[in-house]
């Protein structure tokens, strides 16, 4: 599983399909440098007008939370049903709220 | 060892419920061992299917019809991008999935081992052997392993395009001169058995089926996806006013599905072990292109790590003059 120093760095590939919409990860690919990256983007992720901006970045610069910090990250937020506005009975003559 | 076991109960269980696996979750070595050669002879598959369409280019018969079949292979590569991406999140590097290939020791679709010799083969790969592709990647959205059913979705919504674009082409010659109905059906001769053969092995030869359907990396067996293929054909055969090429075919009332004619698997194994028609010439073909495009990506790299030290350089100058 090794890489020699010659591969082109991964790039991570994020498409904004239209304006007032964010930027989604598309997938990723192999490129020299950050303009190579942002033109194969083009070709390899907007063939079909998937896109008005792109975004690539070094895969080697994303921190990710680890499969094993699920519990602990994410169960805290399980429990708190009184952040969700159908916690709250409101009469319906009060109207919509 | 006993840890391990319940590692693997739970991700059974994982994957019972319909849950997709990430790149980071804990997997069976054999699972991840099993994702990195389907999904990398997918990615070859791809790579080596641009072969066969390239082939027709420079002889479409029309500027339309070359714009088209330019934009379907330069899909196919764009398709084997998007897999090796998914095969590489597994931990092996595009290096090494290319050397597998080049050296002959992954596998790639059989189906790219026969020629394309005429234009109407160009009509039968789109239709039948995109066709069949189709069938089984559909299926393969619901994949369990989440980036390699992500690469799906998106391929499957280009690929539609594809067979819509073969079928076109079997339309036109179909109801040209009875000279173009003929190479029509010449083609479909020579595709349908080989289509067919593209679903793998009948289920009770097909050693990988029973984990692969375990692990939900499939959700249909082999030959349940050739039926459905044999089904959804055999009435676009009719609309064209073509014959499938197989005496035995006919529809079976009770089953409510197309019974039909025993497939050669002799040829099958031929072709998947390397003496199909074409197998040498494929491979050579991918090795030249490798070799043509190495002085490419030097530049590239040379040109990425001269600009990166230029601008290294005047960063210093900038930190120093401040």
């Amino acid at each position: 599983m090794s890489q020699s120093p010659d591969a082109w760095p991964l790039w991570e590939v994020f498409v904004r399909s239209k304006n007032g919409l964010a930027h989604k990860h598309s997938g990723s690919l192999h490129a020299p440098d950050a303009e190579t990256a942002l033109k194969s983007a083009r070709d390899v992720y907007t063939r079909r007008s998937e896109g008005v901006s792109i975004w690539v970045i070094p895969s080697s610069a994303v921190v990710a939370s680890s499969p094993d910090e699920r519990e602990p990250l994410f169960a805290p937020s399980d429990d708190k049903p009184y952040r969700h506005p159908t916690f709250y009975d409101i009469p319906d003559e009060v109207g919509h709220m | 060892m006993g840890e391990e076991i319940s590692l693997e109960h739970r991700f059974q269980a994982y994957v019972d419920a319909d849950n997709k696996v990430e790149p980071k979750d804990w997997m069976p070595e054999k699972y991840r061992k099993t994702m990195i050669r389907q999904i990398s002879q997918h990615a070859h598959s791809e790579v080596v299917g641009m072969l066969p369409e390239a082939n027709w280019i420079t002889r479409a018969p029309s500027l339309r019809s070359k714009l088209i079949l330019l934009a379907k292979v330069q899909d196919e590569g764009g398709h084997g991008l998007y897999l090796y991406s998914a095969a590489e999140t597994l931990g092996i590097s595009r290096e090494e999935l290319l050397d597998d290939l080049l050296a002959g020791r992954a596998k790639y679709s059989s189906i790219f081992n026969y020629p394309t010799l005429s234009w109407a083969d160009m009509g039968a790969v789109g239709w039948l052997v995109d066709g069949a592709a189709i069938a089984n990647q559909v299926m393969l959205c619901r994949t369990s392993y989440g980036p390699y059913a992500r690469a799906m979705v998106r391929i499957c919504k280009e690929e539609s395009f594809h067979q819509r674009q073969g079928y076109e082409i079997m339309m036109h010659l179909a109801a040209g001169t009875p000279d173009q109905k003929a190479m029509a059906q010449d083609a479909l001769n020579r595709w349908w058995w080989p289509s067919l053969m593209m679903f793998g092995p009948p289920d009770d030869q097909s050693p990988n089926t029973a984990q692969s359907m375990a692990w939900r990396i499939k959700r249909k067996t082999n030959d349940e996806l050739r039926q459905e293929f044999v089904d959804k054909t055999v009435p676009q055969v009719e609309f064209l006013g073509l014959q499938v090429p197989d005496s035995d075919l006919k529809w079976n009332e009770a089953r409510g599905h197309y019974d039909f004619g025993p497939i050669d698997w002799e040829e099958f194994f031929q072709v998947v072990g390397g003496n199909g028609p074409c197998n040498k010439e494929r491979l050579a073909a991918r090795q030249k292109a490798h070799d043509d495009g190495m002085w490419v990506r030097e530049a590239a790299l040379a040109h990425a790590k001269k600009r990166a030290a230029a601008s290294a350089a005047s960063n210093d100058l900038k930190t120093s003059a401040a």
